[in-house]
């Protein structure tokens, strides 16, 4: 199993219903499904991606995240959840904030532009940072929004989200007591759960 | 003509006849009284009866979806290119079953057969029918046949339309259904379209009021404009453009009011050939089904309320050149069915054939039915 996914599993209950946004082939949700009775649907852009959903058995739903969410109803949802997709939205607040609309509650996850590899690429090379996690050069990324744990809490208590839970991990999903410590300069990936 | 039966072929196929004396009562008000279903079947029943699948055909469609009649054939059946052993809808594995709809003109009853009442063809005094008639009358031929329930319900466009409402009408008794290039009802557009269709038939000195059977004529030249008409929907304007451009027949322009374009030829060709073939109450009755449907009337206008009845799994598929039922059309379906928080997928597919995309084996077509119709076995999720 990715660790990721078993991370956010924790925080999904058993037969809620749940949307993610940018499902990918449905690992997650075939996840959800098998282990824990939950319904729902995913949301994808990629045609390959979609097949293998439906191949599956995940219900999936053709879209363009960047085309809004109007037509997903307030508070019908328990979990929406979006993995490693926040930063290639054109309007990553407007998201969070649709996401908290259409669920009860929302489980975030993203790469830290803030970790110090990041850092000391872009303040010693100069050069915008290529790693294994941000494996793209800048012109050809989808990651058009780069942010840091730090960012993505300043605008949580912005809006007036509450942070359930955190997990900081790093490229292989693990934690560990120097991430706890700094995690905003040694964490690679955050995972929130969050809520209004 | 196919010198050999292509391997991956249902062969030659014998359509069947099947009668029913039980009335049939019409949404119209109306009742057929008896009738019968020309049908064609591929593929064998499995013993727990499950493996049964339902073809919902289009307008101008019939019961003749796969293999051949004879070897003196031109074309296989209309939809060949996926019902097949090996193919997306595979024979091998799946029953399949394709009805021609009453009101049709190739073997069930409609304008074309003969009135028990009065003894001559009903022509235009055939009750006008509606989508969920179609789906009662399948329903009875499931019953003849042993389905209880179908694998799946499957059609595009108008047969789209069929498989929708098969998932209101009778929601116990199918796993999936597949809703292809279709919409929840007729945009003012569409029903423009078919206006003009039906004028261009009843302004035809040939048609009678309809009556043109008893004066021995045909009003083929106003169905071959309908034809024309409807053809031109079907076809997006790149793969009009891919496929004639501005070719001229001759090389030349003659300056005269005869064909000069490649693309006039070709539709005056299909309008002709199709006027030859098909039934002009036929076709106005089938525009009518079309322009009536709207299964959300009945829920007032609230199209989730009317799908929460529904208890399968749904393929929803749009392509992206369709103006005919746009992608947008499609959507309608997909959001009645999350507010209704019933299980369904949606793909719009990215193809160059417009309407007509539905017909032609696109690869991520193909497998987004395959994959759906294998997912409909092990269960899937809802």
């Amino acid at each position: 199993m990715r660790p990721d996914l078993d991370y956010i599993q924790r925080w999904v209950n058993p037969t809620s219903r749940v949307l993610d946004l940018g499902c990918g082939d449905g690992s997650l949700l075939a996840l959800l499904r098998d282990h824990k009775q939950v319904s729902g649907y995913g949301l994808e852009i990629d045609t390959g991606n979609i097949v293998e959903c439906v191949r599956r058995g995940v219900d999936v739903i053709h879209r363009d995240l960047n085309n809004g969410l109007d037509d997903f109803d307030d508070q019908s949802f328990d979990t929406v959840i979006m993995s490693q997709s926040l930063q290639q939205t054109t309007k990553p607040d407007r998201i969070v904030e649709e996401m908290l609309r259409i669920g009860r509650e929302a489980i975030v996850t993203f790469p830290n532009f803030g970790h110090w590899t990041t850092r000391a690429y872009l303040g010693f090379r100069g050069r915008m940072p290529v790693s294994e996690s941000l494996p793209y050069a800048w012109y050809e990324t989808p990651n058009i929004h780069f942010f840091t744990f730090r960012d993505f809490e300043v605008l949580c208590h912005e809006r007036g989200i509450k942070i359930l839970e955190r997990t900081v991990v790093d490229r292989n999903h693990e934690a560990n007591w120097k991430i706890r410590l700094l995690p905003n300069l040694l964490g690679e990936i955050a995972l929130y759960h969050i809520t209004r | 003509m196919p010198t050999d039966i292509p391997a991956d072929s249902v062969g030659l196929i014998s359509p069947q006849t099947a009668t029913f004396d039980e009335p049939l009562p019409l949404r119209s008000g109306r009742t057929l009284p008896s009738y019968q279903l020309v049908y064609e079947t591929y593929g064998t029943l499995n013993a727990d009866r499950s493996n049964a699948i339902l073809i919902c055909h289009a307008l101008s469609g019939h019961h003749h979806a796969a293999g051949y009649h004879s070897m003196d054939d031109r074309k296989p059946g209309w939809w060949d290119a996926c019902i097949g052993p090996g193919k997306v809808i595979d024979t091998n594995h799946y029953f399949v079953v394709s009805v021609n709809n009453l009101g049709g003109c190739h073997g069930s009853t409609g304008p074309t057969s003969i009135d028990p009442a009065t003894g001559r063809p009903y022509g235009p005094d055939f009750p006008i029918m509606a989508v969920r008639d179609w789906v009662k009358s399948q329903a009875r031929l499931a019953d003849r046949l042993g389905i209880e329930r179908w694998h799946a319900v499957i059609g595009g466009s108008l047969g789209g339309m069929q498989a929708l409402r098969w998932s209101i009408d009778y929601p116990e008794r199918m796993r999936g259904c597949a809703v292809i290039a279709a919409a929840p009802k007729l945009s003012a557009q569409n029903i423009a379209f078919n206006e003009v269709a039906r004028q261009a038939i009843a302004s035809d000195p040939d048609f009678h009021q309809g009556y043109y059977m008893d004066h021995d004529t045909r009003p083929k030249k106003g169905l071959m404009l309908a034809r024309m008409l409807g053809h031109i929907t079907y076809l997006s304007d790149s793969a009009m453009r891919e496929k004639f451009g501005r070719d001229l027949r001759s090389g030349t322009l003659n300056f005269n009011y005869d064909v000069d374009f490649e693309v006039e030829s070709y539709l005056r060709y299909q309008g002709e050939n199709f006027s030859d073939q098909f039934d002009a109450n036929t076709y106005l009755l089938m525009t009518k089904a079309l322009d009536y449907f709207d299964p959300a009337a009945d829920h007032d206008n609230d199209l989730a309320r009317c799908l929460s009845q529904s208890r399968c799994r749904f393929l929803v598929a749009s392509f992206s050149t369709d103006w005919r039922f746009a992608p947008d059309r499609s959507e309608e379906i997909v959001r009645a069915l999350v507010k209704a928080r019933r299980p369904v997928s949606y793909l719009e597919i990215d193809a160059p054939q417009g309407h007509d995309a539905f017909l032609f084996p696109i690869p991520e077509y193909v497998d987004l039915i395959k994959g759906f119709l294998g997912s409909l076995e092990t269960g899937g999720a809802a």
